[in-house]
């Protein structure tokens, strides 16, 4: 079953691109000796078509934050009026700290979910049925978000499935839906699998023998975990928690339709203001805003993940 | 592997963990495919009656149908090109060291992390200022940036399993450059380059925020699901998602069958 080969290996692909200026096998080629129509037909239609389809929209969103709304018209201007009225509003710091706390909360909870089911598919599984954990962890991707999330309205409704089935119980009825807890819930579904398949590469390859060792040395199952299996799975761990911030930081359809999008969050703001209130200027300085927090975290998280291990015990 | 093999009873405790986690995951999926067969508009227990009532609205929704249609050509014409990128990107990377490698792949690879909501509005602003946006080749565009890293990736594994010295032996029997990668390089990664066509054909086909912000009155499905959302509850919205992922999982167990099949007759074939 090649295709579980492959997700698991494709986001330890993307993390040791952080990392691996020296990746022993392209030391093993030669170096091109010169620029020829070959190598340039090969390495540069990615570099045109991400130049101009990502880095310029991007740059475009920057100069977009200086330009001003003059009845639903964009006029190119360098004004500074729209950094100040979306930083001067109480509801936007409202919404950032929000989308933040909740990033932060559900990056600790999903990790701390998936860190057990890791740890059962590293270490209590057969090389047969670690194939098969990981393709059912795939298989998520391949159903809609929005489908699951529409689903989850349906079992978590006033009136919905889980309190139809804790009437019959005589139980109830549980307020799940429109709350954080509803929001979380969707993060979960959102980021549970990514967040598994990261922290499982590095604990595939955690030292077996330092695990023996532990044992042999008395070591309670419990501390062999957090003195042993934790330090030693580190990078999985932050870059986990990392994709789990990143992509709740920016989602807004679990906000939405399972937080009931009041108070909004970042992700609301930007389709209010891009949608409803034709104020992309604005919507443009809250993804700068979000971009650049986004930078900031990344760098931090990928700093801690790779720094040199010092002693753990 | 039972290395934590002592203590039965933390082992059992952990597979009940486990057991229940995948029901969490597979819950949302399992019950969509339930409600897209039931009567009722919304599901309480016990469940009403079987009724294929959803998937008849659907199919005779024109704006399904379009939709449909929309997505099709999306996927279609973003997997081309994503691919295409994503193998010159692998090809690259494996070949070649250079000056700014680093800052290549940075742009190669970056795209995903960034939210697609923040890229949904990048592309609408930038594409509206070159009239370029508010049609079915605007989520391309905007589809392709988004799955190139995720062609690439599957696509540069593959060459990293490549013998380093057979293209260069190709070379040095006097195979031109071009020769080598028609003969060498193309036929030992087909089978990735079959796998990366489907996986982003999923990832557009999937994609909703990004359509959503540029494809104007050119609806896709997650675009007309999203709009299905935005107004009342209905089950057509179940019945959409089980046709949907029937059709991605078909995908992709075509996609693994014919990498099976490939790597297997080269594997024999190589050891001839």
């Amino acid at each position: 079953m090649p295709m579980t080969v492959k997700a698991a290996e494709m986001p330890q692909f993307e993390a040791g691109t952080a990392t691996d200026p020296s990746d022993p096998e392209s030391r093993e080629h030669q170096p091109a000796r010169s620029v020829s129509a070959f190598s340039l037909a090969f390495s540069m239609p990615v570099v045109v078509w991400q130049a101009l389809f990502f880095l310029l929209p991007l740059a475009f969103l920057l100069v977009l934050t200086l330009w001003t709304v003059q009845s639903f018209r964009l006029i190119p201007d360098l004004s500074a009026a729209n950094w100040a009225r979306v930083y001067g509003t109480g509801f936007f710091w409202d919404a950032y700290l929000r989308t933040f706390a909740l990033a932060t909360s559900s990056a600790v909870l999903v990790s701390t979910i998936a860190f057990p089911l890791t740890y059962c598919i590293a270490f209590h599984l057969s090389a047969n049925a670690q194939r098969l954990a990981v393709l059912l962890l795939v298989t998520p991707f391949f159903t809609s978000y929005l489908v699951r999330v529409y689903t989850w309205q349906a079992f978590l409704a006033d009136e919905g499935l889980i309190n139809s089935a804790l009437a019959i119980l005589g139980l109830g009825p549980l307020t799940m839906l429109n709350n954080v807890g509803g929001i979380f819930i969707g993060y979960a579904t959102l980021c549970l699998p990514l967040v598994v398949l990261l922290q499982l590469m590095s604990m595939a390859n955690v030292d077996r023998s330092l695990v023996e060792a532990a044992h042999n040395l008395c070591c309670s199952p419990l501390r062999t975990v957090f003195a042993v299996v934790i330090p030693a799975s580190r990078v999985g761990l932050v870059l986990g928690a990392l994709f789990c911030f990143i992509l709740t930081f920016g989602d807004f359809v679990s906000p939405t339709y399972l937080g009931g999008g009041n108070p909004p969050t970042l992700g609301i703001l930007i389709t209010d203001f891009t949608k409803a209130g034709n104020q992309w200027p604005r919507a443009a300085v809250v993804a700068v805003t979000m971009v650049i927090t986004l930078l900031v975290i990344a760098f931090a998280a990928v700093r801690f993940a790779y720094k040199t291990r010092r002693s753990a015990l | 592997m039972s290395l934590a093999s002592r203590g039965k009873w933390p082992r059992l405790a952990l597979m009940l963990y486990a057991i229940l986690a995948y029901g969490f995951l597979f819950a949302p999926i399992a019950a969509s495919f339930v409600f897209s067969l039931n009567a009722d508009r919304f599901p309480t227990l016990p469940l009403s009656g079987f009724s294929f009532a959803w998937y008849e609205a659907i199919l005779s929704d024109r704006a399904v149908w379009d939709a449909l249609l929309n997505s099709l050509r999306v996927a279609f014409l973003t997997a081309i090109l994503s691919t295409t990128f994503g193998f010159g990107a692998a090809y690259t990377d494996y070949r070649y060291n250079f000056f700014g490698k680093g800052a290549y792949l940075a742009l190669a690879l970056l795209p995903p992390t960034v939210p697609v909501l923040v890229l949904g509005l990048a592309m609408l602003a930038f594409l509206s200022r070159i009239s370029l946006s508010g049609e079915l080749y605007s989520v391309v565009i905007a589809h392709s940036v988004l799955a190139t890293p995720f062609a690439m990736a599957i696509i540069r594994l593959r060459l990293s399993q490549i013998d380093p010295a057979i293209e260069g032996a190709a070379w040095n029997l006097g195979a031109s450059p071009w020769r080598a990668m028609r003969y060498v390089i193309l036929p030992f990664a087909r089978p990735a380059i079959i796998s990366a066509l489907f996986l982003t054909m999923a990832v557009s086909f999937d994609e909703y925020a990004m359509a959503w912000f540029v494809s104007g009155l050119n609806e896709t499905v997650p675009v007309r699901v999203l709009s299905i959302l935005q107004g009342s509850v209905s089950p057509e919205i179940n019945a959409i998602g089980s046709i949907v992922f029937t059709i991605s999982i078909a995908l992709v167990v075509l996609a693994q069958v014919i990498y099976t099949r490939n790597q297997n007759s080269q594997n024999r074939r190589m050891s001839h």
